[in-house]
């Protein structure tokens, strides 16, 4: 064997790896999606990423009209901008100097995944989602988030239908700024809530 | 956001308006609410931590079926209009820390919501 070649750790499937396989097997085995469709899907999961959401933040940054209509619909304003987001009903809700919001599913782990990808790991944690909710200073403090005391906090429960994007405020320094540079600050976590754009 | 009409006007805006046959919404933005405390089994949308507590209408989302009844396999028909409900954390925590004036919001499906009770 090749000096340091990487074998990996052999571990066994979890539980749910386990009935993942089995039960889309079965659905493979009996007809009710192909292998190719299942395969298209999870492809297309992956394809989405954060700067498509990144983008919507840009636009609303330097075209009050734009941001005006995000804010009141924000699904079509996804669509304006050429975005395909099939069934979502998208809630965007601003930051501000006196309110900072941030986004959480208290039941399983709803995220705007049209918009932002598949979540990470932590937001579906119960860790976040018992904590956020009761003691949101200290969770966004863990992420480096400091909010002053001056401002309020406003928690969002994803319980339903509607999916939601936090609409950070435009970083001071960043004054005639293209969308697309403006756009690169805008982070996952600024658009769930747990983080703010930085500039440099 | 949308306007917050005053209580008992004429019938609230729906952000997303669905085409489901529905009921027909029986609150308004800003009026008063309080979530039913009830345990039903089931595949329930309504956390634990807002059954009977009371808060404030911050919009109507629009009508959709029932997530309990589309749980069993059924269609979820009439629709239930559902809202997004703004409440004060000091009065969902009693220990909660923060400041007095952070607020939490849920959407709450209207067959778990009733009028506030007078003082």
């Amino acid at each position: 064997m090749a000096q340091g070649a990487d074998l990996g750790e052999y571990r066994p499937l979890t539980y749910f790896q386990l009935m993942e396989i089995s039960l889309r097997e079965l659905l493979v085995e009996k007809g009710v999606v192909s292998e190719q469709a299942i395969g298209d899907a999870v492809a297309d999961m992956r394809a989405r990423a954060p700067e498509r959401g990144a983008k919507l933040v840009a636009r609303a940054w330097v075209d009050p009209g734009y941001r005006e209509r995000l804010l009141e619909n924000g699904t079509r304003a996804c669509e304006e901008l050429g975005l395909e987001v099939p069934a979502l009903r998208l809630v965007v809700v601003e930051n501000t100097p006196a309110l900072h919001n941030v986004i959480v599913c208290t039941l399983c782990s709803c995220y705007p995944r049209t918009l932002l990808g598949i979540p990470p790991e932590w937001y579906k944690s119960r860790n976040y989602r018992s904590r956020v909710v009761r003691e949101p200073r200290a969770v966004l403090a863990e992420f480096g988030t400091r909010i002053p005391e001056s401002v309020q906090i406003r928690v969002h429960d994803s319980t339903a239908d509607m999916r939601y994007l936090v609409l950070p405020m435009r970083p001071a320094g960043t004054g005639g700024w293209s969308e697309e540079r403006l756009a690169a600050l805008v982070t996952r976590d600024c658009m769930i809530g747990v983080a703010l754009p930085r500039q440099g | 956001m949308p306007p917050v009409a005053a209580p008992g006007g004429a019938a609230p805006r729906a952000q997303y308006p669905t085409g489901h046959p529905s009921l027909a919404a029986r609150f308004a933005p800003g009026q008063r609410v309080r979530v039913r405390k009830a345990a039903p089994l089931g595949h329930v949308r309504t956390p634990w931590y807002v059954r009977g507590c009371s808060g404030a209408i911050e919009r109507l989302c629009g009508a959709f079926p029932n997530p309990e009844e589309l749980a069993q396999q059924r269609s979820g028909l009439p629709a239930q209009p559902l809202y997004r409900v703004r409440f004060l954390q000091r009065e969902l925590w009693p220990d909660y820390r923060g400041r007095p004036e952070d607020t939490l919001e849920v959407e709450i499906f209207q067959h778990w919501l009733e009028p506030e009770a007078g003082p």
